[in-house]
């Protein structure tokens, strides 16, 4: 049901709102370090590809932050959230935060977020709330072509040259300490699967796990061991070091020109 | 022609490929440009990235540059020259009925 502020069974909106801002800030976050790769890919032909990447994320987080702000009552629009709120306020994963590292280490990361997202989207197209509902289902065939394209690269790496496996497998042992917080239940999400508009996301781990177990089996790359640490706090805008100077560059022209249009 | 795998590879190290788009059902591929790409699949998904993003197509080809067999422009003459003078070939001489559409 679409009653602004009021999903089916009652969710506060609030809670709502900030449940799928944790989606919109991911897309629009990872979109935001995938676009610095625009002219520094291997060749144009990757440039274009990872920056239709980040349009895809852009445009997920335009969908879901209209909606958020349908849900909370306070009727902000896309640019309210992504150019005017602070870093506490933003509730993405530090793993789309982290500073770009070698394409390997890139593809690696893509690698565990569009199949989390792809996961993610597929059991959001069920989702109660109708809109959410249909964001889900166009963003579920745009995950599908990212992980089928991080994997590819993934697979190229690794099963080849000596330095693209060695780098691949490095890129796997950075990215280990990072995915935890995808797949970490909090009350936000809780509330939300409880209530059909969202999805469990211990949930989404089995099945991810298993699809990049798989590439990696071809890619002849070994599964990283357990890490000795787990990055935490992004949903609830407890972030790193880089998100800052992610924010004062995604947010500046905004911030320096309030209300301007072109 | 070579069949070396290193055949067509740029300075970059990566070969290059032609780009066939089909706009819809029921038409033809028709050539749309050139790529670089390490191998087959990878050229077909920058393909899709380069060629397909404004909705251009429904289906994909690519096909290794140096897999092309071309005309050169030297035979220009003695390939295409001859077919000038023979205007019998085209339909232009047939009455065409009335009330027949679309010929």
């Amino acid at each position: 049901m679409n009653t602004p502020g009021r999903s089916r069974q009652g969710l506060d909106g609030e809670l709502a709102a900030a449940y799928l801002l944790g989606l919109a800030d991911d897309a629009l976050v990872y979109a935001q370090r995938l676009g610095e790769w625009v002219s520094r890919s291997p060749q144009v032909e990757e440039d274009m590809a990872l920056g239709n990447v980040a349009l895809d994320l852009i445009g997920q987080a335009r969908r879901l932050y209209t909606r958020a702000g349908e849900l909370d009552g306070t009727g902000r629009c896309e640019d309210d959230y992504a150019m005017l709120r602070d870093e506490r306020e933003f509730r993405n994963v530090h793993l789309v935060e982290q500073p770009r590292g070698d394409f390997g280490r890139e593809m690696v990361r893509m690698l565990w977020f569009a199949t989390y997202q792809h996961e993610l989207y597929t059991r959001l197209a069920a989702s109660t709330d109708q809109t959410l509902a249909g964001i889900a289902a166009k963003a579920v065939k745009e995950a599908a072509y990212h992980v089928t394209h991080a994997a590819t690269w993934v697979v190229r790496l690794g099963d080849g040259t000596t330095e693209s496996h060695e780098r691949a497998q490095l890129a796997l042992w950075w990215v280990a300490p990072y995915v935890g917080e995808l797949f970490t239940d909090d009350e936000i999400s809780i509330a939300a699967a409880d209530s059909g508009l969202g999805t469990l996301p211990s949930a989404l781990l089995a099945p991810v796990r298993a699809r990049i177990g798989a590439v990696l089996g071809e890619a002849t790359l070994e599964p990283p061991a357990a890490p000795t640490w787990s990055s935490s706090g992004g949903r609830r805008g407890v972030h790193s070091e880089a998100m800052g100077y992610l924010l004062a560059e995604l947010q500046h022209v905004a911030r320096s020109h309030p209300g301007a249009t072109w | 022609m070579s069949t070396d795998p290193a055949a067509g590879m740029s300075e970059r190290g990566w070969p290059l490929w032609e780009v066939f788009v089909r706009a819809k059902r029921g038409l033809s591929h028709v050539h749309a440009g050139s790529l670089h790409a390490p191998d087959a699949q990878l050229a077909l998904q920058n393909a899709r990235d380069l060629y397909t993003r404004r909705q251009e197509g429904v289906s994909l080809w690519v096909v290794r540059a140096s897999d092309i067999t071309a005309s050169s422009p030297d035979e220009r003459d003695s390939f295409f020259d001859p077919a000038a003078d023979k205007v019998y070939r085209h339909p232009t001489f047939y009455e065409v009925p009335e009330d027949v559409e679309y010929l």
